[in-house]
């Protein structure tokens, strides 16, 4: 293992500073094209989860030509058991509004938008107050710029960028096809950049030292640290900033309890790496050993020998067919009868045979679903069922 | 200006316009890719995946509905890939559906039927969901069943209920595996906003929103012998049933119609178009009476503009959404029921008949007919004025049930009394036809002279534009009609309820300066009914209008007040336009109801 596979802790995001003013003065004094220049050498890319290139995101909205475009902060946070986004906004929620701004900046756009999940109405007060204090600081900056928060419903697939744009303008939230990108055609039909807020803040970090600060942590095509929450089976649950590009196992020999049996990276959406698979399985985007995205949240949850990988398997899915906004066939349909599909096999109604046919449904669904949802099923189901075949029938 | 692109499909090459879907490209190609959730009346939808396709260099397929051309796509309809995903989605489709085709009403016209046999989906592996499911139908409504286990979710009839009709009665509700398509609160369909018009019935590709069907009571009563059965049938009729028996669109099969109710068994086969005409006189003299009343009384209670009445599901819609402003329509009842109430009086009185004894059967492009005839006001007769509504499509069934060969019928006429019409009275199948009509009338009534349009035609109210206006100036009236000197008659027609609100929401304004308007529930008018053949689309209404154009060209008489059987009524029966007699018989009143 060479040392850039290594464990390595972060200390970027919850540092406090309290140059934020600075910071934006400066960063809206840069042209934007200089702005987004320094964003795409950083190599910055979404933290809430399909891992988008930030730079080229913001450059793609700017060179489209509009008179009103939005900036939103995706603080919705379904992904069961994470709470990072949370965390950003209720202790440096001024890096967060900064990077709004600077986007607004490099853009175009004259609004922004948080969209809160629904069960965070808590942090109102206080994130309001951040709000005025930095919009107050905008007009004496002379920057035009205001910030509104909406809240969410509850629902998971809100998450999903285009259902998000949906749920803001008052309808269902139902993914969109795409194309259209958002960064042609978002919220009210017009130009958007939408990004999670831990992007957003890592933002702040580059603005503030420089792209190559952050290019210089992790690896190749996985830059930067990254908040993970560590669940299920560890002595250490939590949040912790790591350096993308660790591998599994220094993961595991931190965090588990001494009899890790497998590792959900990336929660419902991502998927299951059995202990034979810890050692050549990085954490990152495109991790050299292994490919493994960082879907939503960078949950990671630890399972030790005591647990039913069926069991696992089941509230995955259980999640899925409740939380698929059952609008396109695959995934709707598709979820129930994974879900009834592993039943049937468990109970022996239907033979092991059974499994493969399941599996490829979920390749139909990868192949077909609407959106990201609907797509990322099959990833902790075909991890799973192949990996713990036999859990599945006995 | 649009700009082509080339692309290829299945390896041939062609040249689009940009903006163009992968559907629409592969359809101008000759390759015809299933879709299910598209509807050419609709927007974009996506959501049911049988279309997908696989582009090159693209890792997941992409529903061809949705995605536009881009340049150089090289694009595969059918590897294998694209056959395997098709044919699973088709599968779970079924697995989550109550396919019990044959004792379902569409059967052999269902578009996920159709799919099922082309893809011969013959092993269903899958897991049958349907048994687990809490599936409800609602028959509440006289017009409308809605069987949610026949529901395939793709939303044609949310988006035809929001676009077209701009009402929402239907919507979507929970997610996941319980979403479903419902109502306000899950209340039956007949207790909400939906005004009956059928168009989510139209546009519904299988068989979860159906007309409530009369076919056996009306096989019932033509058996029985101590009935007199009659039968009355609507303009749009005309032009349509022919989609369903063989012909294409536009076929006009008026005497084959006849020649095959009457081989039914009715009894005496009339014509809607009659009562048309009586509309025609009834109406035209109502906004003649208004107009005076308004500018020359200046009574404050008489409203302008006047609304037409004649379509069922415009008078539900505005009974919900516009209940201040009921006093704007006309009282006349629609032809429909103009006819039922004559049915049992005059008809009966002219053949010596009991009224008791009398089934009145109406053949309507309308499913809203079906709750018309079902209004408790519409017992003017002293009986149920029509006791029996039948879709275009329901017809077709009893022609098919009764084994005639449709193509091969001869042609025949109306029978007397309540058969004959003027081309005026055909027109009312077509958006803009009322009006045409009634301009035609009111014009010569007022001036003694022909209205000032070549051939009669009035081309401004004519066409698919979704609000059409036209204004015609009076000069020279009649002795009468002075204070009509000079005036401009300015008339508006929508058609199509999301048109109606446009409308509406002038009037609502006090920005509306029009004296009449045509208000039609559906596209197109009567011909893009709710009960008319499946499929519509823009060019299949456009057809129909032609025929209905053609149809009135080729008629000896064009103007209402010229039919002779109208003549006969007036001077044997009703005496005058809004005569006691006409208040009782043909006009009715309103009632307000819920928005939800
Ligand atoms: C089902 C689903 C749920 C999602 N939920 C979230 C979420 O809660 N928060 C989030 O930031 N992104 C979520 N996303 C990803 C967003 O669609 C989008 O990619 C992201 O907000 C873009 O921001 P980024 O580029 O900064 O990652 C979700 C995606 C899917 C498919
Ligand atoms: S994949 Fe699932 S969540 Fe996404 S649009 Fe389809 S049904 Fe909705
Ligand atoms: S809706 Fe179609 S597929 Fe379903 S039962 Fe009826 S005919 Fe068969
Ligand atoms: S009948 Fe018309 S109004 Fe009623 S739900 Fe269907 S489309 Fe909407
Ligand atoms: S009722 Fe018909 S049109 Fe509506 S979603 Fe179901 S299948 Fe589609
Ligand atoms: S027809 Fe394209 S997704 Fe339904």
């Amino acid at each position: 293992m060479t040392a850039s596979y290594q464990l390595k802790r972060a200390d970027f995001i919850f540092k406090n500073e309290n140059d934020w003013e600075q910071v934006l003065q400066k960063s809206i004094s840069r042209s934007p094209q200089d702005l987004i220049n320094e964003l795409i050498s950083s190599e910055l890319k979404g933290r809430g989860g399909a891992g988008f290139p930030t730079g080229l995101k913001w450059k793609l909205t700017a060179e489209v030509s509009d008179s009103v475009k939005y900036v939103i902060c995706n603080a919705d946070e379904g992904e069961p058991g994470t709470f990072k986004d949370r965390e950003i906004l209720s202790m440096v929620p001024y890096k967060v509004l900064t990077g709004m701004a600077v986007c607004a900046h490099v853009i175009g756009a004259k609004e922004g938008y948080i969209y809160l999940r629904g069960e965070y109405f808590f942090l109102l007060p206080e994130l309001n107050k951040s709000i005025r204090e930095f919009e107050y600081y905008c007009k004496e900056i002379n920057l035009d710029f205001t910030i509104r928060i909406f809240m969410g419903s509850g629902a998971y697939i809100c998450g999903e960028e285009t259902a998000l744009f949906e749920s803001m303008e008052g309808k269902r939230g139902e993914p969109r096809n795409k194309p259209p990108y958002p960064s042609n055609y978002g919220y009210m039909g017009k130009p958007t950049v939408i990004n999670n807020v831990e992007t957003l803040a890592h933002t702040f970090t580059i603005f503030k030292y420089g792209a190559k600060r952050f290019y210089d942590l992790g690896v190749q095509y996985s830059r930067g640290s990254k908040l993970f929450s560590v669940s299920g089976d560890t002595p250490k649950p939590g949040i912790y900033e790591l350096e993308l590009g660790m591998s599994l196992a220094d993961f595991v020999e931190e965090f588990g309890d001494g009899d890790t049996k497998a590792v959900q990276v990336g929660g419902a959406s991502g998927f299951l790496v059995p202990r034979k698979r810890f050692n050549e399985t990085a954490i990152g985007f495109q991790g050299k050993l292994v490919g493994i995205s960082l879907p939503t949240g960078g949950s990671m949850m630890l399972f030790n020998s005591s647990r039913s990988m069926f069991n696992v398997l089941d509230n995955y899915l259980e999640f899925f067919r409740e939380e698929s906004c059952g609008q396109c066939t695959p995934c709707r349909v598709g979820c129930q009868q994974l879900l009834k599909g592993i039943k049937a096999v468990k109970r022996g109604e239907k033979n092991a045979k059974y499994l493969d046919k399941l599996l490829r449904l979920t390749e139909t669904m990868k192949l077909t679903a609407k959106c990201g949802l609907g797509q990322s099923v099959a990833n902790s189901f075909s991890s799973i069922v192949e990996n713990f075949r036999e859990e599945m029938i006995y | 200006m649009t700009k082509n692109i080339k692309i290829s499909i299945n390896g041939i090459p062609i040249e689009v316009e940009q903006g163009t879907t992968i559907l629409d490209a592969a359809r101008q190609a000759g390759v015809i890719i299933p879709s299910l959730c598209y509807h050419k009346d609709l927007c974009i939808a996506g959501n049911c995946r049988v279309c997908v396709v696989e582009i090159a260099g693209q890792k997941r397929l992409a529903a061809a509905c949705a995605t536009p051309c881009e340049e150089e796509m090289e694009i595969l309809t059918n590897s294998l890939n694209v056959l395997h995903s098709r044919k699973q989605i088709i599968e779970l489709l079924l697995s989550e559906h109550n396919a019990d085709c044959t004792s379902c009403f569409k059967n052999g016209s269902c578009e996920l039927q159709k799919l099922a046999s082309d893809y011969k989906i013959l092993k269903q592996d899958f897991i049958r969901l349907v048994p687990f499911k809490n599936y409800t139908i609602d028959k509440f409504s006289p017009s409308i069943i809605k069987d949610d286990s026949k529901c395939i979710r793709c939303q044609r009839c949310v988006r035809t209920c929001a676009e077209l009709q701009g009402i929402n009665a239907l919507t979507v509700a929970y997610k996941g595996d319980q979403m479903k398509i419902t109502t306000f609160f899950e209340k039956p369909i007949n207790d909400v906003v939906c005004s009956t018009c059928g168009q989510c019935i139209n546009h519904c590709p299988t068989g979860a929103l159906v007309e409530r069907n009369y076919i056996e009571k009306v096989w019932d009563a033509i058996a029985d012998k101590s009935k007199h059965v009659i039968v009355q049938t609507a303009p749009a009729v005309r032009v349509g049933l022919g989609e369903e028996l063989g012909f294409g669109p536009g076929e006009r099969v008026t005497g084959k119609m006849v020649t095959a109710l009457k081989r039914l068994g009715f009894d005496a086969v009339m014509d809607t178009d009659f009562t048309a005409d009586l509309t025609i006189m009834e109406e035209g003299t109502e906004l003649l009476t208004r107009l005076k009343s308004v500018l020359v009384d200046h009574d404050p209670k008489v409203k302008l503009p006047m609304a037409t009445s004649c379509s069922p599901g415009w008078i539900k819609y505005i009974e919900h959404l516009f209940p201040d402003f009921l006093d704007h329509l006309s009282t006349c009842k629609s032809p429909q029921q103009m006819f039922g109430a004559l049915a049992k009086t005059y008809y009966a009185k002219a053949r010596n008949l009991d009224p008791e004894k009398i089934i009145s059967v109406s053949i309507m492009p309308c499913t809203a007919k079906k709750f018309e005839a079902a209004r408790p006001e519409m017992h003017d007769s002293g009986y149920r004025d029509v006791d029996y509504v039948l879709t275009t499509r329901e017809l077709a069934i009893m022609i098919k049930q009764a084994g005639l060969d449709f193509m091969k019928l001869d042609d025949s006429h109306f029978d007397r009394l309540m058969g004959e019409s003027t081309g005026a009275a055909v027109i009312f199948g077509a958006t803009g036809g009322v009006m045409e009509a009634a301009l035609r009338t009111v014009y010569e009534l007022v001036t003694g002279r022909e209205i000032p349009f070549k051939n009669l035609n009035i081309t401004p109210v004519r066409g698919m534009e979704g609000v059409k206006e036209a204004s015609v100036k009076i000069e020279n009236p009649l002795e009468e009609w002075t204070f009509l000197d000079g005036v401009e008659l300015k008339c508006a027609v929508a058609h199509g309820l999301v048109n109606a609100h446009k409308i509406m929401e002038l009037i609502r304004l006090g920005k509306a300066d029009y004296h009449f308007v045509e208000i039609m529930a559906c596209p197109g008018g009567c011909l893009g009914g709710g009960g008319q053949p499946i499929p519509t689309s823009p060019e299949i209404r456009k057809k129909r209008a032609e025929a209905i154009y053609a149809e009135d060209e080729g008629m000896p008489l064009r103007k209402s007040h010229q039919n002779p059987e109208i003549i006969k009524i007036y001077k044997d029966f009703l005496d005058h336009p809004l005569s006691e007699k006409s208040h009782h018989l043909l006009h009715t009143h309103y009632v307000a109801r819920e928005r939800f």
